[in-house]
């Protein structure tokens, strides 16, 4: 029973420092820090299959769950993850709330963080909010999706599950070649990845229609193309984006049956595939459109992995993120309180 | 920097920590079956792994073996910059009715104990646990205590007990920092650092 070795680019996260409260983009991490949000995780999955599914580091810290666009799996997770680590939780979403009644972004968060809270998970339609967030408020923000920037948890938990099942084989994450399948353009879940993937030394392919995975996106130092069944026997992982029909404003594709023609993973194309090929949905998936159910429930898919692996990776990054931040949060509580060295040593 | 164990003295003295468990009437009551070696991550394990093999050998059954990160359960975690990356822990059995023996490297202030007590319990209730530690030096801020110790040191507070053990770091060796004396040690190193306070 040995410590397992950190060697994903030759690193090991005893040297790695993490000094920051928010998480609000991958685009903004070092390798380093990625590395040592993966290996926290990694270290916190143990405790979801424990009889006692709790640990107290978090004990009387208070999260917010402030969502103003849908969510089930993220907000969930968000929740267990939170509870898993001992702290307080509030959901806050945007129909039950005083923002339906035309209250701002800053109002409401001032107005939640002058209750004494330690940290905002926000999720909202606006790409930018959540570091427009962290500007305004002196708790730690965790971006949980904005717009079509990034949504980190996401692109963080599928490279967790990525490293875990190649590790396995004894194959680094620089090793393998990821394929990115659908409507890159909308995707916050494809930048995301991008950024997690390329930053330790993957080799990015983004696949979709021109109108969805334009050209340009080669300036990010990815490969870019339009034709799925050309890429897929050369790709070790495929993650497979929803069709996004609330961000589609346009006839972005001619039909549904022809996006599915073209870009649907189904068992034919999982054929043209290595034999060890990863399948990867952020979900909620849109079966027969994106994926096939016999592709999704199959043995290639990592899907509901995924989903595991999320708890853990949330987990990990509330750790972080309020670990950092410590007593930083300005409540009228808080302000109260002094602050000695001595008092922190405890 | 001073030595104060070398290579030969620590395996010494871990084959001593050894005859002290198993001449524990209670442990020696116990079959096999029902104990359990728990280390605390990262010394405190490599130790336990020795014990193991040592006790396994002489009881000629295999003995349950755990590794404790107690880095959850630390009361200096939150706020403390950098913060400790957990290394995770490895316990494959339950603890319900086990008598456990409990392994660190250093026991100082008391605090990892206490921390390693709340963490054993998630996994169970203990009929007991004792506690091994290969160097007991003073210092208790807390009410701990060892029932087997290798070596016992009287040092000033500020000097830093560093105990290094194969195969993590490169040789077997405890050596005392005195040149930390000038400046007031951390309150409690993590676990992954190696240092013990």
């Amino acid at each position: 029973m040995t410590v397992a070795p950190r060697t994903d680019i030759g690193l090991t996260s005893d040297s790695i420092v993490w000094t920051r409260r928010h998480l609000l983009a991958l685009q903004d991490l070092t390798p380093q820090e990625i590395v040592a949000v993966l290996d926290t995780a990694r270290a916190l999955k143990e405790v979801s299959t424990r009889s006692i599914k709790k640990v107290p580091a978090l004990r009387g810290k208070v999260v917010v769950n402030l969502f103003f666009e849908d969510s089930t799996r993220t907000r969930t997770s968000f929740r267990l993850s939170a509870q898993r680590m001992s702290a307080d939780i509030v959901d806050f979403s945007v129909s039950t709330s005083s923002v339906s009644k035309g209250e701002t972004l800053r109002d409401t968060a001032r107005n939640l963080e002058a209750m004494g809270i330690d940290a905002i998970v926000i999720r909202h339609r606006s790409s930018g909010a959540a570091e427009t967030l962290s500007r305004l408020v002196q708790c730690s923000v965790i971006n949980a999706g904005d717009g079509s920037h990034e949504h980190p948890t996401q692109g963080l938990l599928d490279l967790f599950t990525i490293r875990e099942i190649f590790q396995a084989q004894g194959r680094k994450i620089a090793d393998l070649h990821v394929a990115i399948v659908g409507d890159v353009a909308h995707s916050r879940v494809a930048r995301s990845n991008l950024w997690a993937l390329t930053k330790l030394g993957a080799r990015v392919t983004l696949v979709g229609p021109t109108t969805l995975c334009p050209n340009q996106f080669a300036d990010l130092g990815v490969a870019v193309s339009h034709d799925l069944d050309s890429v897929l026997p050369h790709v070790d992982v495929i993650n497979l984006l929803r069709v996004q029909f609330e961000r589609l404003t346009s006839a972005a594709f001619p039909s549904l049956r022809e996006y599915n023609r073209f870009f649907g993973m189904d068992e034919a194309r999982l054929q043209k595939c290595r034999p060890d090929v990863l399948i990867l949905h952020p979900g909620p998936m849109n079966r027969g459109l994106e994926i096939s159910t016999p592709v999704a429930d199959g043995p290639r898919s990592a899907i509901l992995h995924q989903v595991t692996n999320g708890l853990a990776v949330r987990m990990a990054v509330l750790y972080l993120c309020i670990g950092a931040s410590g007593d930083n949060a300005r409540g009228p509580q808080n302000t109260a309180t002094v602050h000695s060295e001595e008092s922190t040593r405890l | 920097m001073r030595i104060l164990l070398s290579a030969s003295e620590i395996s010494a003295l871990i084959a001593n920590l050894a005859q002290q468990i198993l001449s524990d009437p209670d442990i020696a009551a116990t079959t096999p079956e029902r104990l359990a070696i728990v280390g605390i991550r990262r010394r405190g394990e490599l130790i336990a792994q020795r014990l193991s093999t040592i006790i396994t050998g002489q009881l000629r059954q295999p003995v349950a073996l755990g590794a404790l990160d107690i880095t959850m359960y630390r009361d200096d975690v939150i706020g403390k910059r950098p913060i400790t990356i957990p290394i995770g822990t490895q316990m494959n059995f339950r603890l319900d009715d086990r008598v456990v023996i409990l392994v660190d490297d250093v026991l100082f202030t008391g605090r990892s104990v206490r921390a390693a007590l709340d963490a054993l319990v998630d996994f169970g209730r203990p009929r007991l646990i004792r506690l091994a530690v290969l160097i007991e030096r003073s210092g208790r801020e807390y009410p701990v205590a060892a029932n087997f110790v290798g070596r016992r040191v009287n040092i000033p507070p500020q000097n830093i007990v560093q105990v290094r053990l194969r195969p993590t770091d490169a040789d077997d060796a405890v050596y005392i920092d005195e040149i930390a004396a000038a400046v007031p040690p951390p309150a409690a190193a993590p676990p992954a650092s190696g240092v013990a306070p």
